[in-house]
Order: C-alpha cells, then sequence, then structure tokens
C-alpha cells in the first residue's frame, strides 16, 4: 500500500468519523458510535504510522509535500496542502498513537455517560484539527488546525454543561486563547507580506537564502525575524499556557479526565512547541527573542512547579505539572536545543497522558472524587493502576533509563552547552521540585490509609481493561520512548557508534545558518557531570517527597507547613492570586468599560437618537391625521384649493 | 348675428361656479352629483363654443365623451349611494365619514 500518496487521509479520517457520529448515528447506538469513535482514529493511525514507515526508510521523497486543493483568490494562491517531514512525523506519530489509546480508555471511562455520542464526535474532530494542524504545509493549514484544535478544547472542557463551572472554564480558556491567536495571525500576516508565501519550505529557503532580510529592521525597533517570532511566540504562549496566559489551563481540568489527558496534556499544548520548532529558521535570526523565549520558559516551569506543591486536586497537580513541562519545552527551544525540546514534547505525550489516565482510573475508583486529602492507600485496591502510575512519576522526576530522564536531561545540557547557567539553574530546581510534588502525589494517592468514607471505601476497584490495557501500552512508551534519543556523548563513551536516533531523523528540519552558533558541544565528562547531578536532584526531590508525605504521614506534613508558614502556604495554594490580579486588571476593567458602552453609547446616545427620532416622527403624524376628517366634502375643497392654486401656478 | 364667445364663456364660467359652491356645501349625496353634472356641462359647454369659434369638429367630440363618461359616472354613483342608503338609511355626506382617522 502506497500511504504517502494517502498522507491527507490522515486528518480526514477522523473528520470523517466526528461527522458519521456527530450527523448520523443516533443516540441509542452506543455500539455504532463506539465502533466508528475508534475506528476512524484508529485507521488514521495505523495510516499514519504506515506513511512515517515509509518515509522514514527513504520511499518517499524529502520532504514530502502534497496539495489537495488551491485556494486562489485573486493573484493570492495559498495551497491546502500537508507536508511529511521528520518533524511532522514525530508529530504524528505522537498524535496518532497516543490519542487512539486514550480513545480506547475513553470508551472504558465515558460509558456511562449521557453525552457518549457527543464526546466521541469531538475527540475525533480534535484528532482531524490536530492532525491538520501537525500535517499541514502552511501557515494557514496550521492556522486552521490550530483553530479547530482550540473549538474542541472549548468543546470538550464545557462538555459538562449543565454544571455551572465547565462552561465557564472553556469560556475562559478559548477567550485567552484567542488573545494567542491575535498575535500569531499578525506574525503570519507579517510573514506573508514579506514573503508572499506562508509554505514552512519556501519560507525557511529564503531565509536561508538571504538571511539579511529577516534581519532587516521591521517595527518597534525589532527585525522582521524578531518581529514575527515574537508574535508567533506569543500565539504559541495561548496554546501552550506560558506564562502570562497560562491561566486556562488548569481551569480546563473541568472537563472529562481523558479529555485533560489528550488535549491539555498531551498533543494541543504542545502546539505551540512545535510551531516554534517548526520556525526555528526565525528564531534563529532573533537571539533577543529566543531568549526571551527561554526566560518565558524557565519561568513558566518553576512558577507551576512551586503552586503544584501545595495542590490537593490530583488534576490540578498534574495540570501544573504540564505547564511546568510546557515551560521546559519553551526553555529548549529558546536556548536552540529544538530536537530536545520535540524529544521532550514526545517523551511527555507519553507519561503526561499515562499521568491523567491514571488519575482517571483513581478517579473513576473513587466515585468522581479528585480530592487527594481523601484518598490514601490506593496501591492496594488498583494493583494495575498504582504500577503505571508509578513508572510515569519516575518518568517525570526524570530517573534513568525512563523516558524524561533523557529528554530532561538534553534540555539541561542543552541550556549549559548555550551558556545560560541561570536557566540551567533554574530547570535544575524545577527538575527538583517535580518529582518532590510528583511523589508527592503518588504518596497521597496510593500509599497510607484510605483517609475518605467508608463508602468510598467499599466502592474501590480496579477499572476495566479497556481502561487498563491503554495503561499499560503508555506505561510502555513512559519507559522506552527516551531510547530513541540517547545522547551521543553516551554511545561515544560506551564505546559503540551514535545511535541518537531522533537527533539524526530530525537534523534536517534544524537549519543551520552561517554565523549562527547551533554547535555548542560538552566535553564527555561536563556531559555525565550534568547527568549525575539531574539524577542527584531528583533523587533528592524524591526523598524529600518521602519523608514528608511517605507511609503512614499522609498530610501531616502540609499542615505542619501551614502552620509554620501560613502565608507561603496560602500563596501557593492559591496560586499566587493571578486570577485574582487578572481579574482585578483586566477582566473588571474591561467589564466596566463594555457597561459604560452599553449604558451611555448603546442606551443614552444610540437608542436615544432613534427616540428622538421616532417622537418626531409621530408628532408629526399625530398633526398631520387631524387634516384626514374623513368628511368627503373637506377632501373636496382640498381638491379645489389644489387646482386652483394649480391654475394660478400655470398663469403667473 | 352670432352671439359672441365671451358670453358662452361667461355662462360657463357662471356655471361651473355655481356647481363648484354647489358641491362644496351641498350635504345631499344626489345634490353634489347634480352639483357635478353642472361643472361637467360648464366645461361642454366651453368646448363646443370654441368649437364653433374656431370651426374644428374635435371639441364637440369631445362633448360626446363627456356626455357619455358623466351617464356612467352617474349610474355607478347612484348604485353607490343606494348601496350605502340601504346600509345607512341616510345620503347625508357628513354623516357617512368612513375615510376618518
Amino acid at each position: 500500500m502506497d500511504a504517502l500518496s494517502l498522507l491527507w487521509w490522515i486528518p480526514a479520517l477522523p473528520f470523517l468519523g466526528a461527522a458519521v457520529n456527530g450527523l448520523l448515528v443516533r443516540n441509542g447506538q452506543k455500539g455504532l458510535v463506539t465502533f466508528v469513535g475508534l475506528a476512524a482514529p484508529g485507521a488514521s493511525m495505523l495510516l499514519g504510522l504506515t506513511a512515517i514507515w515509509q518515509y522514514a526508510t527513504g520511499l518517499a521523497p524529502e520532504p514530502l509535500r502534497q496539495a489537495v486543493y488551491s485556494w486562489t483568490v485573486g493573484e493570492m494562491s495559498i495551497d491546502v496542502a500537508f507536508r511529511l517531514d521528520p518533524l511532522s512525523a514525530v508529530m504524528t506519530f505522537v498524535v496518532t498513537v497516543v490519542g487512539f489509546l486514550i480513545h480506547v480508555y475513553s470508551v472504558g471511562y465515558m460509558g456511562r455517560e449521557e453525552g457518549y455520542r457527543r464526546y466521541f464526535s469531538f475527540l475525533n474532530l480534535f484528532m482531524g484539527a490536530m492532525l491538520l494542524l501537525v500535517l499541514g504545509s502552511n501557515f494557514l493549514v496550521m492556522f486552521v488546525g490550530w483553530e479547530g484544535v482550540g473549538l474542541c478544547s472549548y468543546l470538550l472542557i464545557g462538555y459538562y454543561f449543565d454544571q455551572e463551572f465547565p462552561p465557564e472554564a472553556g469560556k475562559k480558556a478559548f477567550v485567552v486563547n484567542r488573545i494567542g491567536d491575535f498575535a500569531f495571525l499578525v506574525g503570519m500576516l507579517a510573514l506573508f507580506a514579506s514573503f508572499g508565501t506562508l509554505e514552512f519550505g519556501e519560507i525557511t529557503e529564503r531565509v536561508l537564502a538571504a538571511p539579511e532580510i529577516a534581519k532587516a529592521p521591521y517595527v518597534f525597533g525589532l527585525s522582521l525575524a524578531g518581529f514575527v517570532t515574537l508574535c508567533l511566540f506569543i500565539g504559541a504562549m495561548g496554546k501552550s499556557a506560558q506564562i502570562p496566559l497560562y491561566v486556562w489551563l488548569p481551569d480546563a481540568m473541568a472537563g472529562p479526565t481523558p479529555v485533560s489527558a489528550l488535549i491539555h496534556a498531551a498533543t494541543m499544548v504542545t502546539a505551540g512547541v512545535y510551531m516554534v520548532v517548526r520556525t526555528n529558521v526565525l528564531y534563529q535570526l532573533a537571539p533577543e527573542i529566543s531568549l526571551f523565549v527561554a526566560g518565558i520558559g524557565a519561568a513558566t516551569a518553576i512558577f507551576a512547579a512551586t503552586i503544584g506543591l501545595a495542590q490537593n486536586d490530583i488534576k490540578k497537580v498534574l495540570a501544573y505539572s504540564t505547564v511546568s513541562q510546557l515551560g521546559y519545552m519553551f526553555l529548549a527551544a529558546g536556548v536552540g536545543a529544538y530536537v530536545a525540546a520535540i524529544f521532550h514534547l514526545a517523551t511527555h505525550a507519553f507519561f503526561k497522558a499515562l499521568l491523567f489516565l491514571g488519575s482517571g482510573s483513581v478517579i473513576h475508583a473513587m466515585g468522581g472524587e479528585q480530592d487527594m486529602q481523601k484518598m490514601g492507600g490506593l496501591r492496594k485496591h488498583l494493583p494495575l493502576t498504582y504500577p503505571t502510575y508509578l513508572i510515569a512519576t519516575l518518568a517525570i522526576a526524570g530517573i534513568p533509563p525512563l523516558a524524561g530522564f533523557f529528554s530532561k536531561d538534553e534540555i539541561l545540557a542543552g541550556a549549559f552547552a548555550g551558556h545560560h547557567h541561570l536557566i540551567w539553574g533554574v530547570g535544575i530546581l524545577t527538575a527538583g521540585l517535580t518529582a518532590c510534588y510528583m511523589f508527592r502525589s503518588v504518596y497521597l494517592t496510593f500509599h497510607g490509609s484510605f483517609r475518605g468514607s467508608h463508602e468510598q471505601e467499599h466502592h474501590l476497584h480496579e477499572s476495566p481493561k479497556v481502561m487498563t490495557v491503554p495503561l499499560v501500552l503508555l506505561a510502555l512508551g513512559a519507559v522506552t520512548a527516551g531510547w530513541i534519543g540517547i545522547p551521543t556523548g553516551l554511545w561515544e563513551m560506551a564505546g559503540f557508534a551514535d545511535h541518537n536516533v531522533l537527533h539524526h531523523f530530525l537534523s534536517p528540519v534544524i537549519a543551520t545558518l552561517p554565523g549562527v552558533d547551533t554547535g555548542h558541544h560538552l566535553s564527555h565528562s561536563t556531559e555525565l557531570l550534568l547527568m549525575l547531578v539531574s539524577v542527584a536532584v531528583a533523587l533528592g526531590g524524591w526523598l524529600v517527597a518521602k519523608r514528608l508525605w511517605g507511609g503512614e504521614r499522609g498530610l501531616a506534613a502540609d499542615r505542619t507547613f501551614a502552620e509554620r508558614l501560613p502565608f507561603v502556604q496560602r500563596l501557593l495554594a492559591n496560586k499566587y492570586y493571578v486570577d485574582e490580579l487578572y481579574d482585578r486588571v483586566i477582566v473588571r476593567p474591561l467589564a466596566g468599560l463594555a457597561r459604560g458602552c452599553w449604558k451611555i453609547v448603546d442606551t443614552l446616545l444610540i437608542d436615544g437618537a432613534l427616540h428622538v427620532g421616532a417622537f418626531v416622527t409621530e408628532l408629526t403624524g399625530d398633526l398631520g391625521r387631524f387634516s384626514t376628517t374623513g368628511n368627503i366634502r373637506n377632501y373636496a375643497l382640498y381638491f379645489f384649493a389644489g387646482v386652483l392654486l394649480l391654475f394660478w401656478w400655470m398663469i403667473f | 348675428m352670432s352671439v359672441p364667445i365671451s358670453w358662452y364663456l361667461l355662462l360657463a364660467a357662471a356655471l361651473f361656479a355655481i356647481g363648484a359652491i354647489g358641491a362644496l356645501t351641498r350635504r345631499n349625496g344626489i345634490a353634489i352629483f347634480l352639483s357635478i353634472e353642472l361643472m361637467l356641462n360648464a366645461a361642454n359647454l366651453t368646448l363646443a363654443a370654441y368649437s364653433r369659434l374656431l370651426g374644428d369638429r374635435a371639441g364637440q367630440m369631445v362633448v360626446f365623451f363627456v356626455l357619455a363618461v358623466a351617464a356612467a359616472e352617474a349610474a355607478v354613483g347612484l348604485a353607490l349611494f343606494i348601496g350605502i342608503f340601504r346600509l345607512r338609511r341616510t345620503i347625508d355626506v357628513n354623516r357617512i365619514n368612513l375615510l376618518r382617522w
């Protein structure tokens, strides 16, 4: 089978599934909904994997581009085209595999929900939009996918629309994302105005051929590359939940847990990282913006990690952990370690999806309870969820040889090699915090003794196979995903040939510019030392967590902390009051302005003018109607008077 | 000897004025009709007089048309008034003010 010529079917199939489930199937036909909902992304995954295989084994031209339709307006013509190159191949792999597993898991998790069909329709729609985003060959196709995933995110966060909070959270996500999307659009149009094309390939070629165009001053004292990358990064801030636009992601946990796993951990939120790496040639030409990206990434990473330390809702912990790990990815992209960013994106997709699905299994067992204060000792009752969750925690904490270790280590090595020592320091501190708060969640949830009610304890049960099998498969990924990117240094030290597969595969995507130094190389001893430091920090975080929350200690440490440092505890538990700050500084003034517009401009001025006009018309009408008496002789008189007037006018 | 044109015109003007005043002042619907006929005939008289003066028969042809139309109008008008009388037991136009605001 020639999967490469069927490239456009990869995003089309899930769209088809969404349409069939959304429009043709009826609510009662649950078996059919399940079949369509799984077959569409499943077929898309098989097609995607085949295409990637054929591409990677050299059966395809590089990079493969397939145009489906040409959108022409006047002189301008933009293709709806798909592009398979190493970067989109990695993304497609992650999205289809993790996405399909989460679809399977959803069959179990959402089985008893009312809106089963709606759920699968939206989830398929999301898969289609996400694949459009990663496979799009130009900014416009990417943007359509970008907006599509935003829409699905909104729809699925607000899935429980009969409750009060979820629709609010969905709205918040949508509005915050719009701020970023606007900047994305501006950046995209600036590129189009300068290059006359939106194709990734063409833009890269032209920039490489003439870097001085991109370096020329553009606006606000920025170069063209600087302006465009800044705009695109603001777009990425919204989608990938970076400071200051991260506030929607923790609230997005109001959606069903598989949605949190798929959209708000593994795929959609990483779109910003993908976009930055996709446009790396421009970022390389804008070192000041790259540094800004790295700074924002590092700040977000540590900021979210500290909040994660004080959250008691198991999904909130994971949400802040996601924000923090996304910060890591931007840190990597900012210091020029683009491959490391994509590497961490891929490994993170596996272990974070696994963590979310594991927490879903816990919530399922607890009958909907998400508060870790009421959990404890669940490992006895959840014999499969516990080890998989533990594996994911070890992976995210960066314990070798699990996936997170290699990707995180590569990011830190990249930062260190680029002489960004402060950023490296923040990164390593965050690594320790990550290990600490993740093990806190493990200890509070699975260890110690049960703190919930008797009813809940009676209800505890392991989830059905349809949920545990994806957990096991993802755990497999969380262990092995890192092995595709074992650093070159390790291979050399061990005396083997270099098998850093991911680097070799992705290197064609990373532009090499004359005069831009990307090849920072560390000596083997430094590299090994950095690894030891990061492992030591991760183990340290683990030990601290074990000392504070391990065994039967439960919540004692949290209580002591709240007594000793009530101010800090409140600050962290209330997420640094950022939501409140935004409410005061942005939301309320805007609402006030809107109210002012409504009361003064709309009601008073516009409505007032209309009312005056209506009153005048009515008044003249009232005056005029006294002339129509209904008396025929009056009318005859008017008629004669008119005739006389006409005569007078004709004669004189 | 012939009657000078001004006499015809004066007579026609007098007839028209009487008709106009009658149409405006009478309350009886039939009387208004009579007044309107008077005005029409004033116009006819003018037409006939000028026709004779100018030796052009077109004027007299128009008179015939006016007579025919006036007859038709009188027939329709009378039928309407009979209808109204059956409905309201009066043909006093002051009391038939249906076209009121």
